[in-house]
């Protein structure tokens, strides 16, 4: 992990000039590492790069809810606005210490065709994100399966130039197909469930001019645990995008259920660098 | 009875049929009209020969042509009472092989041009939706 962040920083260091991409056009990093919004992986890929030059992006996230923390960091490459491939990994652990989880999570994404912004048609991508959890002792004790899965999933994104109001929208579908417990963190499948699903993930951005960006999002949630319950993520965001280098988000979070304890809400920050 | 209602109907038919062929030239007027063009075109031509990246493509251009031509269009796109009389996109052109990085060095330079004219968000958005309809014609060419 070090030796990939330091060639990140060492690939910023070397380059001139940012890809040519208009800003804000590559959204920010979701919190398994892939460019979208906060929750969702978008079909936009990370960076700036157009068809002819490279992207990259970097992020650290932090959420804080009632009864835990999560953490995040990551970097991504994209190469000719075709293929994305990143890593991150994720921290969670309970306020009282006593859960403590993490994961990496390694995702590639093939943009298959359309422009976020040039074309009437949406930017369609392909993409999987290969989760290896820690801690199979803690996933067996709670009836969770499997310590490694793949995650598949398919994004639209559009960016709609003169929306309502005369301002810019971004929004974005994505349908999942995955089998892992609270990302992945809590193992693939269990006891209640031990197949994929398919799940719904969705977020809308207003752009209130461009560099800065107000919305929601949406991320459904398989429930495979007999012992702990899962729901579906939301999230309210502003993100404040300063310059082509640089963006942060801000987030109010609602979990739900999380670790067996209820209404699991709060805040949601992230920084990213970009090129 | 029935003959007034199907005639104040027919009268409602034709004033809306009037209201679609009337050119909607908004646009044009929140820019400014023709003198909020040149201006907005004035300050375009400048940004463009700060922008590094591009500024290769005008070497051998005239200026003065060019900032015409500029006018002309805008003033067309914008739906104002203006013919245009310079060349079309694609055969303009055709050969300077435009990559998607300088279409958005340019777009972003019209961006500062309508920032610093004073233009509104909300009508340089309307604007910006009409320039992004043409990149196709413009782009690797």
């Amino acid at each position: 992990m070090k030796l990939i962040l330091s060639l990140f920083f060492f690939t910023i260091a070397t380059q001139i000039s940012a890809g040519g991409k208009l800003i804000g056009t590559s959204g920010v990093t979701q919190v398994e590492g892939s460019a979208g919004g906060g929750l969702v992986p978008w079909a936009t890929l990370a960076g700036y790069g157009t068809r002819d030059e490279q992207g990259a992006s970097a992020f650290f996230s932090a959420v804080t809810v009632d009864d835990f923390k999560m953490s995040a960091y990551g970097v991504a490459f994209s190469y000719h606005d075709r293929i994305e491939a990143s890593i991150a990994h994720q921290k969670f652990q309970s306020d009282d210490k006593s859960i403590r989880l993490s994961q990496n999570v390694l995702g590639l994404k093939i943009r298959l065709f359309g422009d976020l912004v040039y074309t009437e048609w949406p930017q369609v991508a392909l993409g999987m994100q290969y989760k290896n959890a820690t801690n199979l002792s803690l996933i067996k004790s709670i009836g969770g399966e499997g310590e490694h899965g793949t995650d598949f999933y398919l994004a639209a994104t559009k960016a709609w130039l003169d929306g309502p109001f005369h301002h810019n929208f971004v929004l974005n579908t994505s349908l999942r197909y995955s089998k892992a417990n609270q990302l992945g963190l809590q193992g693939f499948g269990g006891d209640k469930r031990n197949r994929h699903s398919w799940l719904l993930e969705s977020s809308l951005g207003l752009f209130i001019n461009r560099n800065w960006v107000f919305g929601v999002e949406y991320r459904q949630k398989p429930d495979n645990l007999n012992s702990l319950k899962e729901d579906d993520w939301k999230n309210l965001f502003i993100t404040h995008l300063p310059n082509k280098a640089f963006s942060v988000t801000a987030a109010l979070v609602d979990l739900g259920q999380l670790g067996g304890r209820n209404d699991q809400s709060g805040a949601y920050l992230s920084l990213q660098l970009i090129y | 009875m029935y003959r007034k209602v199907w005639l104040s109907l027919l009268l409602v038919v034709l004033s809306a049929c009037q209201t679609i062929s009337k050119q909607d030239d908004s646009l044009y007027l929140d820019l400014g009209g023709k003198v909020g063009i040149s201006k907005i075109i004035d300050i375009f031509i400048y940004e463009i020969g700060e922008t590094e990246e591009v500024v290769h493509h005008f070497e051998d251009t005239d200026l003065d042509r060019f900032r015409e031509k500029q006018i002309e269009h805008l003033c067309l796109l914008s739906g104002g009472p203006c013919v245009y009389t310079g060349d079309e996109m694609l055969p303009v052109h055709q050969g300077m092989n435009i990559s998607e990085s300088e279409f958005n060095a340019i777009t972003n330079a019209m961006i500062r041009a309508l920032d610093t004219a004073g233009i509104s968000i909300a009508i340089r958005n309307r604007l910006l939706a009409i320039i992004a309809a043409m990149r196709a014609d413009v782009i690797y060419q």
